[in-house]
């Protein structure tokens, strides 16, 4: 407990960083390279190294496991549900030109949309598994 | 080419090593010879994901595997002659068949004739998202990244309820006694 001081401190100065690189992977995504899985596994990342360092209870705290488990599905229904919002505007699935009177601005907000739906759902994957095989190895 | 022969060295290390602590950190160093590759290929948002997802996250969890299993992988028992044949068919007709795909970096490949053009020329414009990657992967072929996310939904269910579900049985009463974890 006494000799890991180094890790905990440095797991403590890296986390805000490493949550804040996800943040700009995720939107700035649409002007370099990234985007929604990427950002997604950083996250879960992130929440990995806490449970390294601190244990799965300090981690549970912040990112309890039913959150966790209920973003799984919650990602996929807001994607799935960026596409019905093309359907009910007699759009095809999918097409995002309904959000905005500019059909080009509707694009980039779906895409956005989209993007949050995919950190959503692989963000909630990769954290649940890993607390899955956490709990089984207790 | 120096990265490309390291990836070999490293693959012929997998085979041989024994240890399969020693097989997931060569996993890891072949991810990131790969996430390399990407990069010196042009395909950063690829070589991102192989970095966070090969490198990182698929790392530790085959870590967290191996601390419920054993660590050593055993002896095989029958003989390698058959699967060894096998490989060698598959990977000659892989070659085989490589034989016919365009020279490498060909623009006037068939891939790069059909669709990819009018995405480069009419993505920013119709989108106004200037990475033309994020732009195809999210929008033109949105069904496709809707499938890739239904994919992970779905393993990620499959895997929590392989490992959560024998977990609850373990702790119910047991009725008959035999059951072992």
């Amino acid at each position: 407990m006494s000799l890991d001081v180094i890790l905990r401190v440095g797991t403590k100065l890296l986390l805000p960083f490493i949550l804040l690189f996800a943040l700009y992977v995720q939107f700035h995504g649409e002007y370099g390279p990234g985007g929604g899985f990427q950002a997604g596994v950083i996250i879960a990342g992130a929440v990995i190294l806490l449970t390294i360092t601190f244990g799965l209870n300090v981690a549970q705290r912040i990112a309890p496991s039913p959150v966790v488990q209920f973003m799984v599905p919650l990602g996929v229904l807001i994607y799935a549900g960026t596409g019905v919002a093309g359907l009910l505007t007699g759009r095809n699935y999918l097409d995002y030109s309904a959000f905005a009177h500019h059909s080009a601005e509707g694009h980039a907000f779906g895409i956005m949309l989209v993007e949050a739906g995919v950190l959503v759902t692989v963000a909630g994957t990769m954290t649940a598994i890993f607390y899955a095989f956490v709990e089984r190895g207790r | 080419m120096a990265l490309l022969t390291l990836l070999a060295v490293i693959a012929g290390a997998i085979v041989r090593q024994r240890s399969l602590f020693g097989v997931v950190i060569l996993f890891s160093s072949y991810s990131f010879l790969m996430a390399s590759v990407m990069m010196v290929l042009d395909a950063v948002d690829v070589a991102m994901t192989e970095a966070s997802v090969g490198a990182g996250v698929s790392s530790v969890i085959l870590l967290a595997a191996l601390h419920l299993i054993k660590t050593r992988e055993t002896r095989p028992i029958r003989t390698q002659l058959a699967p060894l044949a096998v490989s060698v068919l598959v990977g000659g007709a892989v070659i085989w068949g490589s034989l016919a795909l365009p020279p490498f970096g060909d623009g006037d490949a068939a891939i790069h004739r059909h669709v990819a053009p009018r995405y480069l020329r009419e993505a920013v414009t119709e989108t106004h998202v200037p990475n033309v990657v994020t732009a195809v992967l999210a929008d033109y072929r949105g069904y496709d990244t809707l499938g890739e996310v239904t994919v992970i939904f779905t393993g990620g269910i499959g895997v929590m309820l392989l490992l959560q579900g024998a977990r609850r049985r373990d702790s119910a009463p047991r009725e008959k006694g035999k059951e072992t974890a």
